[in-house]
């Protein structure tokens, strides 16, 4: 029972987030919207009992990234509310409805289709240290810095290489300087 | 007493993640300002993130969690070099959506 009312309120924040980032026309309400997501589906890594990974989605995504976007849209100022008459391209809204319609219905059908396939494999990982209340954090750090600790290093150096970039990007050049901006 | 209330399987979870993916979808597909595209972005990658945590759940592998750890990670960088890209657009067009960014000069 509880787990039945967690996921449906889990997973009617999460839907309704994401109408609000389709559909409201101002970008700091859409931003907000993304928030109600990424806690909605925090809760559900809960419910999974993935619990560092929870953590980890509020700090990072609704903590960091969301606080950037409005740091953005504050910045440049560009909270104008969008023209949403406009169609670029000719019927493009209806296509679009269509398609994601076709992506969300086939999904679906795919995955009621193979329900029965799909099997659990008791005793492996998770579920024997579901006990424990750091089991799933040392789990993770043990597949982390074995066997993945090269993809983990890497990782590294991407972030490092993103934060060279971005200031090369969105700085100001200085006198006498060939402008590399976009 | 309330009789045969249906716990949520993995297969709720994998169907509410795919209706969120095309959400994200269609509001690529909709939305024109490089913002809200990122957001929508965002949306999808999440969607994604919440299979893989229901499998690694189902299947008893905890894999699939790290593979989440890393997409977070990636999402990161992603977020912060797309917006750098589009301070450095909007600086000097500051009412550009993303028609009229069609032409690779500036």
């Amino acid at each position: 029972m509880m787990e039945l009312i967690v996921f449906a309120a889990a997973a009617a924040m999460v839907l309704a987030g994401a109408l609000g980032v389709l559909f409201t026309r101002h970008p700091v309400h859409a931003a907000l919207s993304l928030i109600l997501t990424l806690f909605g589906i925090a809760v559900l890594f809960v419910a999974l009992e993935a619990n560092f990974l929870a953590a980890v989605q509020v700090i990072v995504y609704a903590g960091a990234i969301v606080v950037l976007f409005l740091f953005v849209i504050m910045l440049l100022g560009v909270d104008k509310v969008e023209a949403m008459g406009i169609d670029p391209v000719r019927l493009q809204r209806p296509i679009a409805a269509i398609v994601g319609l076709c992506t969300a219905g086939l999904v679906t059908v795919a995955i009621l289709a193979s329900r029965g396939s799909l099997t659990a494999r008791p005793g492996s990982g998770l579920t024997a240290d579901a006990a424990d209340a750091d089991g799933n954090i040392r789990l993770l750090a043990r597949d982390v810095f074995s066997d993945k600790v090269l993809a983990f290093e890497l990782t590294s150096v991407l972030l490092v290489i993103a934060v060279v970039g971005t200031v090369l990007l969105a700085r100001k050049p200085r006198k006498g300087e060939t402008e590399v901006t976009p | 007493m309330i009789a045969a209330v249906p716990t949520p399987t993995t297969t709720w979870y994998l169907i509410l993640s795919a209706v969120l993916f095309a959400l994200g979808m269609v509001g690529v597909m909709i939305r024109r300002n490089p913002l809200v595209l990122f957001m929508c972005i965002e949306l999808m990658l999440n969607a994604v993130n919440l299979t893989f945590v229901a499998f690694a759940q189902r299947l008893g592998d905890v894999g699939g969690q790290t593979t989440v750890f890393f997409v977070m990670v990636v999402a990161a960088a992603e977020v912060v070099v797309g917006l750098g890209i589009v301070v450095a657009i909007l600086r000097r067009r500051p009412s550009a959506t993303t028609d009229d960014l069609a032409e690779l000069k500036g």
